[in-house]
């Protein structure tokens, strides 16, 4: 067990050290450069040139990297060239938002996902099923925008209960902070909610189907006990899988939903570091993402040694 | 297996969800507006987030748009119809050979870090934005200064090289405001000024925080806000939605103008549509064939119908001009009738000048959409008269700056002037116009040693002239400032002689 562990924490480094080579290769392959867009359309050669040496951007790009690279390995993760500020401090800011949408928007795709996919496969052709057919692939189906619209357009514009856009911050309470996440969480938690129930509705069918489960039933084994004990749990391996792999989307959803809502996220400063050339800030945001992705993968392979005790067995 | 029939009614159904999940969000009535808000704060709403608060120090609009004249102040300012008013400085003489600025300064100003403004802190703060490391946008403008005395704390005086008629003009822009010695380093994240407001708190990504400056030196203004907040929302629905709800007061440059219609129903809005200094200007590099030929220059120049054009880009809104400069500038003079819409005229010239069937040429447009609306109805005016336009998506600002601008690497492109009052562009060396000539040059140099106002303004009208029947870049309209804000507040501009967002005098109304 400590084996494999110690090796995916090796895969971990290795990983984050290619995509940090990766993303200051491509910053430096694409066009301009932060001081250009600080100066804009009014720059004089001799004024960039100031720019450039005040930022250190006149060194070599290896020696920056290594620069980067040597503070990053004991925890200073460089200064912002456009905001000036350090990256750590931009970063811990940002994720006071991004984390608590993706948490709340998981939580609640879970929670509109299970009971709906159990259900489903439970009465199997029913008319519910067929409802529940029809608002998974609606909820797929529908463009993430075009729903945050319509939640704007219907809960702020029209019923005026919610805010259009944008963060109170955490200090103006903890109810005016999660009410300003409420919507952008729906708007992302959606399409992942129409995803889910698919899959557990075929996982706990597929389960249902299982000669232990027929044979149970026929012995008398009450539909509810069947469902609920035996059909779910064991269905949870691959709607535990599917929910590790819809992370990256998640976070993908969560750039262009931050952007719709105005939320200062980590996902609306990515964005805004590449439109301004800011490799640091880029490098620390797309490492965080990369970071994130591969531990939440290494959780979803833990998860199934506790979801199915047959892994158990083979692990040790 | 589903069948061809089921699949065709899970579209159906889905569709019609759509049609009534959109409708039952439309037909819900709007809640009517929250009467009686704060009557002392004021959310105003800005596309873009500045990169940082100190406008002496980086370029880009927005900073200025947030931290001008609220925040900071300099010697002189421009009011509303851009005439230049003492500020900082309460009086000034100008010796008769237009070498020596003398500037009687206030006194009893105090920055918000208690720091008491005199002569030495003005001095401090023009030496910072002059010296050789500096890295002011438009060093440019103290380039005539030769020294800099202070006589007493209540006297400044700039002693020229030659003689600067657009110095006093371009001590009141946003990158000539003074800043405080101890604070100056700061000021890009913190930002501390004399002005009517202090800063509070910007929180990246949404908002800047800004509150009335209590002990406001100038008593002639009584401030109408207790609390200002700034907030940056880039899509123009959500710019839309956050006025319709009432959780943004006022957008004094809306992002879309067809968007605007959509206001007129609105109890709790007005719409006021004004001036920016935005010349939206298609620049040829006139180093390349065939744009290196007047006659052909001018030939596009006629086969454009301005107004059409502003119709399909901007719904209308917007000024058609005919040289680089705008109807809020001093000496105007409207020149779109020199070469006006005139297909025929237009294939003559072309042919004249040896291209009778046209040519081909790529236009590399920035992802704005007024540039890539404008390229695209150009594309097609231009075809017209057998002139092929190819357009290339080009990245602003990273890419454009880089390949565009610095570079001049391009036929052609569409880009907005935010500068007020930037004619002398044409004149540089090393502009990515690539255009050169010894008359303009002469005339920016002439206006430059005069110093009386009407003699300026004629020059300037020569100067729009040479432009107008030269052609160096093709000049397609003014931006409008599309303000759209709650009917109830007094005071914002209609027009911005200088990108800006002042809130001197803004309040509720009673």
């Amino acid at each position: 067990m400590l084996t494999v562990l110690m090796r995916r924490v090796v895969a971990l480094l290795l990983t984050l050290l290619a995509v940090s080579v990766l993303v200051f290769a491509v910053m430096d392959v694409l066009p301009g450069d932060p001081a250009a867009v600080m100066l804009g359309t009014s720059a004089s050669p001799d004024t960039l040139a100031a720019l450039r040496h005040e930022l250190g951007l006149d060194q070599p790009l290896l020696l920056r990297y290594f620069v980067w690279l040597a503070s990053a390995a004991r925890g200073d993760f460089g200064t912002s060239y456009v905001y000036g500020v350090p990256v750590s401090e931009l970063l811990a800011e940002r994720l006071a938002v991004t984390l608590p949408l993706a948490a709340i928007a998981v939580v609640l795709s879970v929670a509109i996902a299970l009971p709906l996919g159990a259900l489903s496969a439970a009465r199997r052709s029913s008319a519910f099923d067929h409802a529940v057919g029809v608002l998974s692939q609606l909820f797929i189906a529908v463009p993430g925008f075009w729903v945050a619209l319509l939640l704007i357009l219907l809960f702020s514009v029209r019923l005026r209960v919610m805010p259009s856009g944008g963060f109170p911050g955490w200090e103006s309470g903890l109810g005016a902070a999660l009410k300003s996440l409420v919507l952008p969480a729906v708007a992302l938690a959606l399409p992942q909610a129409g995803v889910l129930t698919r899959v557990t509705r075929s996982a706990v069918l597929e389960v249902l189907n299982e000669d232990y489960v027929r044979t149970a039933r026929a012995k008398g084994l009450p539909q509810r006990v069947a469902l609920w004990r035996h059909a779910v749990p064991n269905a949870m391996v691959p709607v535990v899988t599917v929910l590790g792999l819809q992370f990256t989307f998640l976070v993908a959803g969560a750039i262009l939903v931050e952007n719709l809502f105005n939320l200062p996220g980590l996902g609306r400063l990515a964005y805004q570091a590449l439109m301004q050339r800011d490799v640091v800030v880029l490098q620390d945001v797309v490492l965080f993402f990369a970071g994130l992705v591969v531990i939440v993968n290494f959780l979803v392979d833990l998860s199934y040694l506790f979801l199915d005790p047959r892994l158990r067995e083979t692990a040790s | 297996m589903i069948s061809a029939f089921q699949m065709a009614r899970r579209r159906l159904s889905n569709g019609l969800l759509f049609t009534f999940l959109a409708s039952a969000a439309l037909a819900v009535p709007a809640v009517p507006a929250l009467a009686g808000q704060s009557d002392r704060s004021l959310v105003l709403g800005m596309a873009i987030e500045p990169i940082g608060l100190d406008p002496t120090i980086a370029a880009p609009v927005a900073i200025g748009q947030v931290t001008w004249q609220n925040v900071f102040e300099g010697l002189v300012t421009v009011d509303r119809d851009g005439n230049i008013k003492p500020q900082l400085a309460k009086s000034w003489t100008i010796s008769s050979d237009g070498l020596t600025y003398t500037f009687r300064l206030q006194r009893n100003v105090t920055f918000h870090d208690g720091e008491t403004f005199d002569s030495a802190v003005a001095k401090a703060s023009l030496e910072r934005a002059r010296g050789a490391d500096s890295v002011n946008p438009q060093k440019r403008f103290f380039s005539s200064i030769a020294t800099i005395e202070t006589p007493d704390a209540e006297t400044l005086v700039l002693k020229l090289r030659e003689p600067a008629g657009s110095l006093l003009y371009w001590l009141a822009w946003p990158s000539s405001v003074i800043v405080g010695t101890k604070t100056a380093e700061s000021d890009r994240t913190t930002p501390v000024g004399t002005g009517p407001f202090r800063f509070v708190r910007w929180a990246k990504g949404d908002k800047v925080e800004l509150a009335a400056n209590t002990d406001y030196w100038n008593k002639d203004v009584s401030i109408g806000l207790d609390k200002v907040t700034f907030r940056f929302i880039s899509d123009p629905q959500a710019q839309a939605a956050a006025l319709r709800s009432g959780d943004v007061d006022a957008f004094p440059e809306f992002g879309a103008p067809e968007l605007v219609g959509s206001f007129e129903n609105d109890p709790n809005l007005t719409t006021v549509i004004g001036d920016t200094e935005l010349k939206v200007v298609a620049g040829m590099n006139n180093a390349r064939k065939p744009f290196n030929d007047k006659r052909v220059r001018q030939a596009l120049m006629m086969a454009l119908d301005r107004k059409t054009l502003v119709d399909g880009a901007w719904s209308g809104f917007g000024t058609p001009i005919g040289s680089h400069y705008t109807p809020n500038d001093p000496g105007f003079i409207d020149l779109t009738g020199i070469y006006p819409y005139d297909p025929e005229k237009a294939r003559a010239l072309l042919a004249e000048a040896g291209y009778p069937d046209g040519f081909s040429f790529v236009m590399r447009a920035p992802q704005m959409s007024y540039a890539t609306r404008s390229a695209e109805i150009m594309q097609a005016m231009l075809a017209e008269i057998g002139v092929t336009m190819t357009i290339e998506p080009t990245e602003f600002p990273a890419k454009w700056v880089q390949e565009v601008f610095k570079n001049a690497d391009y036929d052609m492109t569409i880009v907005a002037h935010a500068e007020p009052m930037d004619v002398d562009i044409y004149g540089r060396d090393s502009y990515y116009f690539n255009y050169r000539n010894p008359v303009l040059n002469g005339l920016i140099a002439k206006a430059e040693q005069t110093t009386d106002p009407v003699a300026r303004d004629a020059i300037y009208g020569d100067v729009q002239t040479v432009l107008a029947e030269d052609v160096p870049a093709l000049y397609l309209f003014v931006m409008p400032k599309l303000g759209i804000w709650n009917k109830g507040i007094e005071g914002l501009w209609r027009n911005e002689p200088i990108p800006s967002n002042v809130l001197t005098d803004v309040h509720w109304k009673e």
